[in-house]
């Protein structure tokens, strides 16, 4: 009998920011930014955006300056 | 000479020709400086995402300037100093913007060096004579 088949979330591994050619991650962006701000408003892990560790960094700082500045929120729920 | 980029959220209870003045203001303290405002941006009021000072919302103006650190620590000052600047951010994006250019630079001439190469072209290969009929 053969083994049950395991079923696996595939995800996008493809870092979005890579993909679009994004070469600079702008803080005033908010429509991009909140692409990686889940229901908390935490920033979301790559190991789930599947971004690549160079473009976390900047989207990081970005989303960072964007709460600064109002766009984004701190904490939401 | 270093390109920056001003953000402040001024307070909703200006009228827009006050916020006008205001901004003006600001060039002359940059130019007085020597500085170059190269771009002003006004968003017009917008929804903060959290409340600032009891604000709910702010006018949002972003400004590209080219200018050194003094002119930047004195506008940063006067925005301490004005009660209607409820918020700021001044972020240097010289750096960051030639990496960018760098980058789109060497992607193009990465193109322009290595075209597609040709695709290897099959060879014919012989037809497998059919097999014989079993039994």
């Amino acid at each position: 009998m053969p083994a049950p088949k395991r079923f696996s979330v595939k995800r996008r591994r493809v870092c979005k920011f890579c993909a679009e050619k994004i070469t600079y991650i702008d803080f005033k962006d908010g429509k991009l930014l909140s692409h990686f701000i889940p229901e908390r408003g935490k920033i979301l892990p790559r190991r789930i955006s599947g971004v690549c560790s160079v473009h976390q960094r900047q989207l990081s700082e970005a989303i960072k300056r964007a709460r600064h500045m109002a766009i984004l929120p701190f904490v939401s729920d | 000479m270093r390109t920056y980029e001003v953000a402040f959220i001024a307070a909703p209870t200006l009228t827009p020709e006050e916020l006008e003045a205001f901004i003006t203001q600001m060039q002359t303290v940059v130019e007085g400086k020597n500085g170059k405002v190269v771009k002003v941006d006004n968003w017009g009021k917008k929804p903060l995402a959290y409340k600032i000072k009891k604000f709910r919302d702010g006018y949002y103006v972003i400004m590209t300037l080219e200018a050194d650190g003094a002119a930047i620590a004195e506008l940063e000052r006067r925005f301490r100093v004005a009660d209607h600047v409820i918020r700021f951010l001044s972020v240097r994006v010289d750096t960051d913007l030639k990496r960018s250019e760098k980058i789109k630079s060497a992607r193009q001439r990465k193109t322009v060096v290595r075209p597609v190469p040709a695709p290897v072209p099959v060879e014919d290969f012989e037809a497998e004579p059919p097999s014989a009929p079993i039994g």
